[in-house]
């Protein structure tokens, strides 16, 4: 589920807001936008992989990570590598490759 | 009816969540072509209905995009070269798995049509195809974040009128029944729009059942109520169990991926007779009972990298909570897909993908798929190819019956939902207590997956009781309309799904009966299936045998349809 927006990197584009499917997202005071509907949230990564400055975090889990756990800290976030890593292994953004030129389904085990 | 609002010019932003409780629409728009959902098929049919020459309004309950089973997965896509021997043990290839209830003539129809627009693909905004060790482009697979992102842009420029975020709520009917267009609502300012077109395409995918199978909660099953509530029939909804496997308390599935698992008790012995082919019943019942884990140790170095690229989500999960899936143990479950990945949906009538109601197209999950795979889900990759194809074809022929039946000058049409949205009784059900007592019917593997009589029989009971307390009293207030209509949409689905599950009392394609183990020869046949309150069921070509559900004693019950 989405469970974290990095104030200090968002730029206020609302693109997370349009982009997600199930209205997770309102705008907040200044133009960030607040995780409003969290139990919506079909952990689907799509924001993550739309916002340009890789302020997003959505854990893997289907229900909310228990309040301090260490993926809700942004500082923990950047430190293990893992915010933008979806954006990343998509290959968007600028100066990156689509990774989709790459994407050769392997073969299947026969037995 | 008129219009208050005029959307021809740019609209003023609405105060979110604003309620009106004056009768009517607050925005009316026309169009030749109402396209409903902006998955694959939609978007597929909202390009062909624009080059065709029709002017295309696409609704989208979520965001054309980003909605969807498609839009956050990877797919392939059943796209085979035009040389006969590849294409016949293509169509060979599923025929026995899906009980021989497939078209040929179908699937060669499709694999004309996927080869052709995939094609287009490579045309600007170009879809970045993979290349091969031969400089060949590999058009196999689709990456769904690329492929939705360009499908969007597509629709764009074509000059279609996209409204995210406004899923369609019911459709329009005129005096002889035709569809003539569709009202829903903007889920954030609560406002309702109303396009008056010439004819609609339902593409708004299959029913998941919000079980949190990826990209799939807006899925869940509003096309087919929409439709049957006009007069359609369903074809193939016993076809509705298809379960994925994922991490435990996860969302990705990608089934395929686990053929290269072995699968384990929770003490660490091997779970014998488990695969992710041909043995997923097992795991099954073998998580009615305890814990299965799985390690993907058949997979070599190659192939690591390999699924790394392919579908760069699926190791998100496991990334994401420090799980080496490859030599780590991990717990998994299996994530109810329903139609979405199942087969059953609207029956389609004609070439064209007409639904049988004049002005009425359908495409994609909402379209029943058994034309191409019969019993048995194709995979993603038929799915896909189903999508393209009945999405081209059915924006194609909505763009030639919506033109000639354009809105304008004509009275507009009389509003056909009813479930979910005008009880007949006063309202105060919570559309989250039917959706949590559907979820506890059709979810559970000793009901849908591991299907008895014994167990169908009074789950469909309880079902038929959800249904007489929706109709009663099941009404949304605002934006969380569409919330009821979901509710609504998912009962009716779920009471199809069982009542064509009881009637095929056999074994064939993925409906798997334990108390008839064995497919029967004398029905060798679809089954098609009707109405609201009353459900008929028969096999296709026959006639109807119907069971019905008293109504809520409250409730004033009155099929849409008379």
């Amino acid at each position: 589920m989405i469970e974290v927006v990095v104030a200090d990197r968002c730029i206020g584009c609302d693109v997370c807001i349009d982009v997600c499917p199930t209205d997770v997202f309102e705008r907040g005071p200044g133009g960030v936008p607040v995780i409003q509907r969290q139990g919506s949230c079909q952990t689907c990564y799509l924001c993550e992989a739309y916002c340009p400055t890789d302020a997003l975090f959505v854990a893997a889990p289907v229900e909310p990570l228990e309040p301090g756990a260490p993926q809700t800290d942004p500082a923990h976030l950047i430190a293990t590598g893992l915010l933008g890593s979806y954006r990343a292994a998509l290959g968007w953004g600028n100066g990156r490759t689509p990774t989709a030129r790459h994407a050769l389904m392997p073969p299947l085990p026969t037995s | 009816m008129s219009s208050r609002r005029s959307l021809d010019g740019p609209d003023p932003t609405p105060p979110r969540r604003a309620r009106r409780r004056q009768p009517g629409p607050d925005h009316v728009l026309q169009a030749d072509v109402l396209v409903a959902g902006g998955g694959p098929a939609g978007t597929w049919a909202a390009i062909a209905a624009a080059r065709s020459g029709a002017a295309v309004v696409l609704v989208d309950k979520g965001r054309c995009g980003t909605s969807g089973a498609t839009a956050a997965a990877g797919t392939g896509v059943w796209y085979v070269e035009p040389d006969p021997v590849a294409r016949e043990r293509a169509m060979a290839s599923r025929e026995a798995l899906g009980g021989y209830l497939a078209d040929r003539r179908w699937m060669a129809r499709v694999l004309d049509e996927t080869y052709a627009r995939v094609g287009d693909l490579a045309e600007p905004p170009r879809y970045p195809f993979p290349v091969d060790e031969t400089g060949r482009q590999r058009r196999t697979g689709l990456q769904g974040p690329d492929y939705m992102r360009r499908q969007r842009i597509r629709v764009q420029r074509l000059g279609v009128r996209i409204l995210d975020h406004s899923p369609l709520l019911e459709l329009l009917v005129d005096g002889d029944g035709a569809v003539v267009g569709g009202r829903g609502v903007d889920r954030r300012s609560g406002e309702e729009y109303e396009v008056r077109a010439g004819a609609v395409v339902l593409a708004t995918g299959g029913c998941a059942f919000q079980s949190k199978t990826l990209g799939c909660d807006v899925d869940t099953g509003d096309g087919a109520l929409l439709a049957v509530e006009v007069g359609a029939q369903l074809s193939g909804m016993e076809f509705s169990n298809a379960y994925a496997i994922a991490p435990s308390f996860t969302s990705v599935t990608k089934t395929a991926y686990y053929s290269f698992g072995t699968f384990y008790r929770s003490d660490g012995s091997v779970l014998e007779g488990a695969r992710s082919q041909g043995g997923r019943s097992v795991i099954a019942r073998a998580l009615l009972q305890e814990p299965v884990l799985c390690r993907l140790d058949k997979a070599d170095e190659a192939t690591q990298r390999a699924i790394r690229l392919d579908q760069p989500n699926f190791l998100l999960p496991f990334d994401r909570q420090g799980i080496n899936p490859f030599t780590d143990l991990f717990p998994i479950t299996l994530v109810l897909e329903g139609t979405v990945r199942g087969t059953g949906g609207v029956r389609v009538l004609d070439d064209d993908c007409s639904a049988g109601v004049p002005g009425l197209y359908v495409a994609g999950d909402t379209a029943t798929r058994e034309l191409i795979c019969g019993g048995f889900t194709g995979g993603g990759s038929h799915n896909a190819a189903w999508a393209i194809s009945s999405g081209s074809w059915a924006g194609r022929a909505a763009a030639v019956h919506g033109v000639r039946h354009a809105p304008a000058g004509r009275p507009p049409g009389r509003p056909a939902g009813a479930a979910g949205l005008r009880p007949g009784g006063s309202s105060g059900l919570d559309a989250r207590a039917v959706v949590a007592a559907v979820q506890a019917e059709v979810m559970p593997y000793e009901k849908n997956y591991l299907r008895h009589g014994s167990r169908l029989t009074p789950a469909l009971a309880a079902l038929d009781a959800v249904w007489a307390e929706v109709r009663g009293h099941l009404r949304g207030d605002g934006a969380d309309r569409f919330r009821a209509r979901e509710a609504a949409a998912m009962a009716g689905h779920a009471r199809w799904m069982y009542t064509a599950a009881l009637a095929r009392t056999e074994s064939r394609g993925m409906h798997k009966r334990l108390d008839h183990p064995a497919a029967d020869p004398r029905q060798h046949h679809r089954l098609t299936v009707s109405g609201l309150d009353a459900i008929h069921v028969q096999p296709e070509n026959d006639r109807p045998s119907a069971r019905s559900v008293a109504p809520d004693a409250a409730g004033q019950v009155t099929d849409a349809v008379a």
